[in-house]
């Protein structure tokens, strides 16, 4: 399966992208979610998240100062 | 925080802090309130003061009154103004090496409301750091003379966290602070919250304004380092106090006026930074 899912939490303010990425961990079996935050503070909970969930995380910053976060088990 | 009156009491006890942080007494304290008259109950604003004047009451003060203006949210605070000698006042810089650090509340505020923020209250229990959060900072009223001079500087933790604010009290460069971290009191499941990345925004801003000035940060568990950049709501006060009184300061605080009081860490010969 290489299926993905995306988590788009741009103009969410904490903690709201974090609980939507909990929601998207818990149902994702096994497969990569990516997501989209726009605040540092975002990009390290969702990381701090996955890392406490046993995911591993990877982010790069793309153009608009929009985080793109990749998380796979 | 539903609860109006909770609210108040929390507001006032973060109020009145700023006298009892600089050892003085409270003597007259304003309410000064925003509220929009048009769209909440004026029962709500009611239960918001009586809560606020509990407090001032129980800090020995009077409420003179105050001012209030319609505002699009609820807003409350007040203007507190009191008394402390020349001579004894606890100024925020004037810790000496030797001297031990002691904290009167344990930490985690900023960690809680996230918490609540998120509908994941159940991960703790609220209601020590509701409690906390409302109980005055009033350790200058049950100090005799002696005790009182022991201090030798002191201010209470708010937004700036546990690192902001010691960093405040080495700010002349004399001293440094090395913190004991498994001394380090947090209420009971805010460590799992930071661990679920259910940090406040003002824990990072204050984790890159502060970090460089502590030695030894990252060999800390991060959890733990949350901690000490989590911002306070009404936070507990940071005394440094000479080490000859520290343990029967500490023994008069836990038995009563501030029960969770812990010794932190201790003070040393050098230049402003804060050991890990």
């Amino acid at each position: 399966m290489t299926d993905k899912i995306l988590v788009d939490a741009r103009g969410l303010s904490c903690p709201q992208p974090v609980l939507e990425t909990k929601a998207a961990l818990e149902s994702a079996r096994g497969n990569t979610v990516e997501v989209l935050v726009d605040t540092v503070t975002s990009r390290e909970n969702v990381l701090r998240l996955a890392s406490r969930m046993n995911w591993k995380g990877t982010w790069e910053e793309t153009q608009e100062g929009t985080f793109r976060i990749t998380l796979e088990k | 925080m539903d609860d109006p009156e909770l609210w108040g009491q929390i507001a006032a006890a973060n109020a009145l802090s700023d006298v009892f942080a600089m050892g003085g007494k409270p003597f007259v304290a304003l309410n000064i309130v925003g509220f929009p008259v048009h769209c909440e109950p004026l029962e709500l604003l009611e239960a918001v003061l009586k809560g606020g004047q509990s407090k001032v009451i129980e800090a020995g003060a009077v409420l003179a009154g105050g001012h209030s203006v319609e505002d699009e949210e609820p807003k409350y605070g007040l203007a507190v103004f009191g008394e402390a000698e020349k001579a004894k006042i606890w100024r925020v810089s004037g810790a000496r090496p030797g001297d031990v650090l002691i904290l009167t509340k344990p930490l985690g505020t900023g960690l809680c409301t996230t918490a609540i923020k998120a509908g994941m209250a159940d991960l703790l229990d609220t209601k020590p750091v509701f409690d906390s959060m409302a109980r005055l900072n009033d350790l200058p009223r049950h100090l005799d003379r002696e005790l009182h001079q022991s201090i030798h500087a002191c201010t209470d933790v708010t937004g700036f966290g546990l690192a902001g604010h010691l960093l405040d009290m080495l700010s002349g460069y004399r001293v440094d602070c090395r913190l004991d971290p498994e001394a380090l009191p947090a209420f009971k499941g805010v460590l799992d919250v930071a661990d679920l990345g259910l940090i406040p925004a003002g824990a990072y801003r204050n984790r890159e304004l502060y970090s460089s000035r502590i030695d030894n940060l990252e060999k800390a568990p991060l959890s733990l380092q949350d901690l000490l950049f989590d911002p306070q709501t009404s936070g507990g006060l940071l005394l440094a106090v000479d080490p000859e009184a520290a343990q029967a300061f500490l023994e008069l605080c836990q038995s009563g006026c501030a029960p969770e009081s812990r010794a932190i860490g201790r003070f040393l010969d050098g230049t402003g930074r804060i050991r890990f």
